[in-house]
């Protein structure tokens, strides 16, 4: 069953454009994570899933239009716009107190649970509270709401390591099931590599690539080429050569142009270097900044074989 | 409220999942208001040290006078003034502090929540805009004062008791008040100036806050209280009348039929509501604060943090 559909999603500020036609559809079930620069149109987009901002086009999550059902969307929907939204006057019991009060699936025992494996006191002020503890607060709250869709965007900025772990651990184990589903935004990219079912890179406005984990792995793949290899490997048109310790690490893309690339597989590929799958910066690396330096002048050091994505 | 503590709660929870209680909206703006009461206090706490510094003096008052009373003997228009004059003013100066209370409230009411950025997190949960907005009227409108009529009641209370104590064997009669039947009345006319005045009369002031404090990009005070100083100063230049000032007047000193208690011994007669009802500006006033109500609920929907 489809969540999120969207066609032609628009919204401008000023002659600003955040969001320039994007085609969007989510299964139930799934995770995807939105990858972008700053200013892509991510959070524009997530706005607009929530209601919280107008948009031209047409989209529909779970059914409803958010701009016009906000209030009745969230029963299903619930949402994590970055950390430290959570009232910072408000003790941790009264937001239990709250939540349970207006939301009717809120699970107070879960709450509860999710709570007593923290340190958080229930007296504790918000304001009182760590910025790790602020997050655990409100994964707490959101996990025990049955809710159909998750939306995180950047749920774990400024959070140090062992919280973000856990936070998307907590998540994974004793929230996600194949009938939810969750959409997130990081700049963390690498530490959701392993947790998303689909992927999605915006850029300025519009979807660059769209793919499962699936295709991805099957899909791309980087080799670091045996140095006597590189001109050899070049001639099978990488989509982006990069340079680590001397040493040129080549990306492919199997998928998009079949006539150049029908013929690389993984042990032609082998044979020019050592081959893995790339991880997801690298390919937005890749992709983004291949568009966006045809434009920028951030040539400096890539090489001229270095082609378009073509 | 604390199902933490009530073991229905976990075994009716299956249920519970399996289909959501549809929670009606009086629910939820139940919990709205609550949510208000928890982040402003001076809702009570202002009041309440209004009444406790009244109170205060009152007491070193009535140490004084009954030195004085030993002396000369109170007359019975000075019994009257000691008690019915004097409660007014403890009433008026409740009221003062929760009308000012009030203000400052409607005007950070919606103003505040896109500041700190927890409007995000109000907007995550299944409240509309329009509860939201009716749940901050209802601070004004309702609870500031229902709890400025409760504290005056007590502080009345109060009063007698103290004056009772403090008065005894002077030669007072301390039960004279409660003989006047004032206790009753002033009771009366109190509940009467709430819900007139503080409920309906001041409805559009209430709206206005609101209406800028969803709007304000910032300093939500400045764009509450200029423009209409402007326009009273643009009127005065250019027509030479102050028709809006005269409006404002009328607005903030109350209905001319509704305020005047004029000591009569009949109290009840100017209380028919007829007269308040009558009044025209009553109606436009009411009118005017729903497009302001429209308005500020229709912001709330546009508005994001700050």
């Amino acid at each position: 069953m489809t969540v999120i559909e969207a066609h032609g999603l628009r919204k401008a500020f000023g002659t600003t454009i955040a969001l320039d036609g994007v085609d969007l559809r989510v299964d139930e079930g799934r995770i995807l994570g939105i990858i972008g620069p700053n200013g892509a149109g991510k959070t524009t987009a997530l706005n607009a899933i929530l209601g919280l901002t107008s948009f031209q086009g047409e989209l529909r999550v779970l059914g409803r239009d958010p701009w016009a059902e906000r209030d009745r969307l969230m029963r299903d929907v619930c949402f994590i716009a970055d950390v430290a939204v959570l009232p910072r006057w408000m003790r941790v019991s009264q937001a239990l107190d709250y939540v349970e009060g207006v939301h009717p699936r809120f699970d107070r025992a879960k709450a509860e649970a999710l709570l007593a494996k923290t340190t958080i006191k229930h007296t504790s002020k918000i304001r009182h509270l760590s910025k790790g503890m602020v997050a655990q607060l409100h994964l707490a709250l959101v996990m025990a709401i049955d809710a159909r869709l998750l939306v995180l965007d950047e749920p774990t900025l400024g959070l140090d390591i062992l919280f973000r772990k856990q936070f998307y651990d907590s998540l994974l184990n004793d929230y996600f099931d194949r009938s939810r589903t969750i959409l997130v935004t990081t700049h963390q990219v690498e530490e959701l590599q392993h947790i998303l079912t689909d992927l999605m890179f915006i850029d300025r406005g519009r979807i660059v690539l769209s793919c499962t984990m699936e295709e991805f792995e099957s899909r791309y793949m980087e080799v670091m080429v045996h140095p006597g290899q590189v001109a050899a490997a070049r001639s099978l048109k990488p989509m982006y050569e990069r340079e680590v310790f001397g040493r040129s690490i080549l990306l492919f893309d199997r998928g998009v142009n079949k006539d150049v690339n029908r013929n690389i597989d993984r042990q032609q590929l082998a044979a020019l270097g050592e081959v893995r799958t790339p991880s997801i910066a690298d390919l937005f690396v890749a992709v983004v900044g291949n568009q966006s330096g045809t434009a920028q002048a951030s040539h400096a050091h890539a090489s001229p074989a270095q082609g378009s994505p073509q | 409220m604390n199902t933490h503590s009530n073991p229905m709660t976990e075994s009716s929870f299956p249920s519970q999942e399996a289909t959501p209680v549809a929670l009606s909206a009086a629910r939820t703006l139940y919990w709205s208001i609550r949510r208000e009461i928890w982040e402003n206090r001076s809702i009570y706490i202002a009041p309440l040290v209004a009444a406790a510094l009244f109170l205060f003096g009152f007491a070193i008052n009535l140490m004084a006078m009954r030195r004085h009373i030993a002396a000369s003997p109170l007359g019975p228009a000075q019994q009257h003034d000691l008690f019915a004059s004097r409660f007014e003013l403890a009433a008026s100066l409740i009221m003062g502090t929760g009308f000012i209370v009030g203000v400052f409230y409607s005007l950070d009411a919606l103003y505040g929540e896109r500041r700190d950025r927890s409007i995000l997190f109000w907007k995550s949960l299944p409240v509309s805009d329009l509860t939201t907005v009716l749940s901050k009227l209802t601070i004004p409108l309702v609870i500031l004062p229902l709890v400025g009529f409760v504290i005056s009641l007590a502080t009345q209370v109060i009063m007698l008791v103290l004056s009772s104590v403090i008065l005894m064997g002077s030669g007072v009669n301390t039960a004279a008040p409660f003989t006047e039947a004032s206790f009753f009345h002033v009771t009366v006319v109190l509940l009467y100036h709430f819900v007139t005045v503080h409920g309906l009369w001041y409805l559009p002031l209430y709206g206005w806050l609101l209406m800028v404090s969803a709007w304000a990009p910032r300093a939500p005070f400045i764009w509450a209280f200029v423009p209409p100083f402007v326009v009273c100063v643009v009127e005065k230049v250019a027509l030479n009348t102050s028709h809006f000032r005269e409006m404002l007047q009328e607005r903030l000193i109350g209905p001319g039929g509704a305020m005047e208690h004029n000591h009569a011994e009949d109290f009840t007669a100017t209380l028919i509501p007829h007269h308040f009802l009558s009044t025209p500006g009553l109606w436009t006033g009411l009118a005017v604060a729903a497009v302001f109500l429209f308005v500020a609920v229709r912001l709330r929907r546009y508005r994001g943090p700050i």
